[in-house]
């Protein structure tokens, strides 16, 4: 590949190749101070590439390729470069995470313990999450919070923190100084912008949690909180985990041990701001 | 290159210890790419290597031995549905070996189920694993009748609950290409395994591998099934195995092809034996890829795509089946 | 006359949580969430092929059924037999 560079999120190192400039460019400044992987040995390889060598130049479209690949993934424009680079390492993990069980959750610390919130997207996961990194709490994640299956313990992947439509100005408004890319229009989910973890969230990414509370948010009705029993958390999770059935056995034992230990809520909320106070009160319920 | 580094790290382990973090990485996505991962984290086990190497191959061998059950659950299922018809039932390719427990098992890759069951039963076959679950794949009338006429299995099936491909053959190879194995002999020489199910004897496996590596049009995948070739020579190999391996391959028409997938075989992963000035712009080929694992040299590429394809088809026939493939949006890879 | 026989034991992972309960399969590595009467029925057919009917009376008897309905149970059998938990032998 022409260009290309390597960043370490969380326990999970990335080399990516791009047949662009542009892509890598907002890579490297954007994850300027991440690590780079343990060895110099990647655990995964992304590649945004041209499907012919004159699509370099013409109408340019970025393909999506790397270890793990989607058949007939569609290419992005090439302003959109960086989100191809994001959606080519979340696909790495998402069909190719082995060690870890992988849950589709963002997750928050506090006190060495992990908030997780897990749901369906737009759901507001990311903006709760970065709303409550904002108010003081370290984030571990906001996609994918990995589930060590010999310990039990949560691990961070903080990698750009991805926003959309209305969240950005939202974020924008509660975190003043923060490290933002280029707004992204038109993306096949409306506007994006990607927001720098803190510097907090970025030193401290080899840190794991003991998760102490799980959340299922649902945007949009008043505020309310119901308890979730382990046998339904458990189906929800395995909804939420793109390779617990790869992890086999190793899965099964992480996920039980999960649902068992740690207490669950469904939680509805009308606006951001209540949902932070209706999060905080659960959390201080539980100490 | 990768694909000599893989095709080295596989001959001999040891290589891998003299590798900086860059010749891991090329390594790695080598052997992602040929779908060796596994077989390379068998190899190397225990060699000394970086800790972020070591990582990323025992994931691999978690992954194949998930995948094996997996495969061998697929077996099972197989079995259970036909076996009140009582035909044999053959499993070929990487099922064969995981559950034959051969060498050419360890670390395999598997991705769908492959059987061979008689021809004059597939419809029997058919019916029964439609009642078990299994689904048409696609129901495109094009395709369906091209397979059926041409192809030397159903339109592959899926099982709607386990999502799950299983390829029903009757034969080795389409019925379109110009050597035509003889199915019957193939089905009559099939070894019994202790739980029903059957599978090829060793040089049937090689020969299968063989008109596989030469007759499935562009040699995609060739490293890991000249990997299975040498596997299975290793362990069975001796005067004996070869004399039954000329044999098998002479009854089904494949002398040429199976003496150039050992030749080849043992020229990347064996003793390094004599090779012909063809055998080197295979090998060229099969070892054409670049640091990030991908295939570099597109136009040899290319040529032993189509080279694959008249193989498996008459020209009149081929191009009538490109452009219906082209119409469809459909475009040769390359 | 059709014989059931359950998966063997040393193959089943069997996690009750609250209402429901967990079974994983280490031949198939599927995890299947189950209700009563799902793990009863497991246990009482063990290895032994028995057919509906014995099947019917060893359930009942294990378990104090009171409405002993063969129909009912011959559709868990076969959702359990498609499932693999099962085998027709």
């Amino acid at each position: 590949m022409r260009h290309s560079t390597m960043l370490r999120i969380g326990p999970v190192g990335f080399r990516v190749g791009s047949d662009w400039r542009a892509p890598v460019a907002a890579l490297e400044a954007l994850y300027r101070n991440y690590p780079k992987p343990q060895d110099g040995i990647p655990d995964f390889s992304v590649r945004l590439f041209a499907a012919r060598p004159w699509r370099r130049f013409v109408r340019s479209a970025v393909h999506i390729g790397g270890d793990f690949v989607i058949p007939d993934a569609a290419p992005l424009p090439l302003a959109q470069g960086l989100l191809a680079a994001e959606m080519g390492m979340n696909l790495q993990m998402a069909l190719g995470q082995r060690r870890y069980l992988l849950l589709h959750a963002s997750g928050v610390e506090k006190d060495g313990k992990a908030l997780l919130m897990t749901g369906e997207s737009g759901a507001g996961k990311s903006t709760l999450a970065a709303l409550l990194m904002a108010r003081g709490w370290r984030l571990l994640g906001d996609e994918f919070v990995l589930i060590d299956p010999v310990t039990g313990h949560a691990h961070g992947f903080p990698r750009l923190i991805s926003l959309k439509n209305e969240a950005i100005g939202v974020m924008a408004r509660e975190a003043p100084g923060g490290r933002w890319g280029p707004l992204l229009e038109g993306t096949p989910k409306g506007t994006i912008r990607h927001l720098v973890p803190d510097a907090r969230a970025i030193a401290a990414m080899d840190q794991p949690a003991v998760p102490a509370l799980l959340l299922f948010p649902n945007f949009g009705f008043e505020a309310a909180a119901r308890e979730v029993p382990p046998s339904e958390c458990f189906v929800r999770l395995t909804q939420a985990s793109t390779n617990y059935v790869s992890l086999a056995e190793t899965g099964f034992d992480a996920l039980t041990r999960f649902v068992r230990a740690v207490p669950a809520r469904a939680i509805d909320y009308p606006d951001t701001a209540s949902a932070v106070a209706l999060v905080e009160r659960l959390w201080g319920e539980l100490a | 290159m990768s694909g000599a580094l893989l095709a080295r790290a596989l001959r001999e382990p040891q290589s891998v210890e003299a590798l900086d973090g860059a010749g891991w990485t090329a390594l790695l996505a080598a052997a992602r790419a040929e779908q060796l991962i596994g077989s390379l984290a068998w190899r190397v086990d225990g060699l000394a290597m970086p800790d972020a190497a070591r990582r990323v191959l025992a994931d691999a061998r978690a992954a194949v031995e998930q995948g094996r059950l997996a495969a061998l659950w697929e077996a099972e299922m197989a079995r259970r549905a036909l076996a009140s018809s009582g035909m044999p039932v053959v499993l070929l390719k990487g099922t064969a070996f995981v559950a034959a427990g051969l060498a050419a098992g360890m670390g395999r890759q598997i991705g769908d189920l492959d059987i061979l069951v008689p021809r004059e039963r597939i419809e029997e076959a058919e019916t029964a694993l439609l009642a078990a679950g299994w689904e048409w794949v696609k129901p495109d009338p094009y395709d369906d009748e091209y397979y059926r006429r041409w192809m030397h299995e159903l339109p592959p099936l899926i099982h709607r609950e386990r999502d799950r491909m299983i390829d029903v053959h009757h034969t080795i190879l389409p019925l379109t290409a110009k050597v035509t194995p003889d199915a019957t002999a193939l089905i009559e020489s099939r070894v019994a395994l202790e739980n029903g199910l059957y599978v090829l004897p060793p040089e049937g496996m090689v020969v299968h591998a063989a008109a596989h590596l030469f007759a499935d049009g562009d040699l995609q995948g060739g490293l890991r099934n000249l990997w299975d070739i040498h596997c299975l020579t290793d362990e069975f190999g001796g005067a004996e195995f070869d004399e039954r391996l000329a044999v098998c391959a002479a009854r089904h028409g494949l002398t040429r092809e199976v003496a150039r997938a050992v030749r080849l075989s043992g020229a990347l992963f064996g003793d390094g034996d004599a090779v012909t000035l063809v055998d080197r712009l295979y090998i060229r080929r099969l070892l054409a890829r670049d640091g990030w694992g991908q295939p570099t040299r597109k136009l040899t590429e290319q040529a032993f795509y189509l080279r694959g394809h008249w193989l498996r088809m008459p020209p009149l026939m081929l191009a009538k089946h490109l452009w219906t493939k082209w119409r469809k949006g459909y475009r040769p890879a390359g | 006359m059709t014989r059931y026989c359950a998966a063997d034991p040393a193959t089943l992972r069997i996690e009750p949580l609250d209402s429901l309960t967990l079974i994983y399969h280490r031949s198939s590595g599927i995890t299947h969430v189950v209700d009563s009467p799902v793990p009863e029925l497991l246990a009482v057919l063990g290895s032994d092929a028995l057919t509906l009917d014995e099947t019917l009376a060893a359930l009942a008897e294990a378990h104090d059924l009171i409405d002993p309905d063969a129909g009912a149970l011959a559709a868990r059998l076969d959702e359990l037999v498609e499932a693999g938990l099962v085998e027709r032998c």
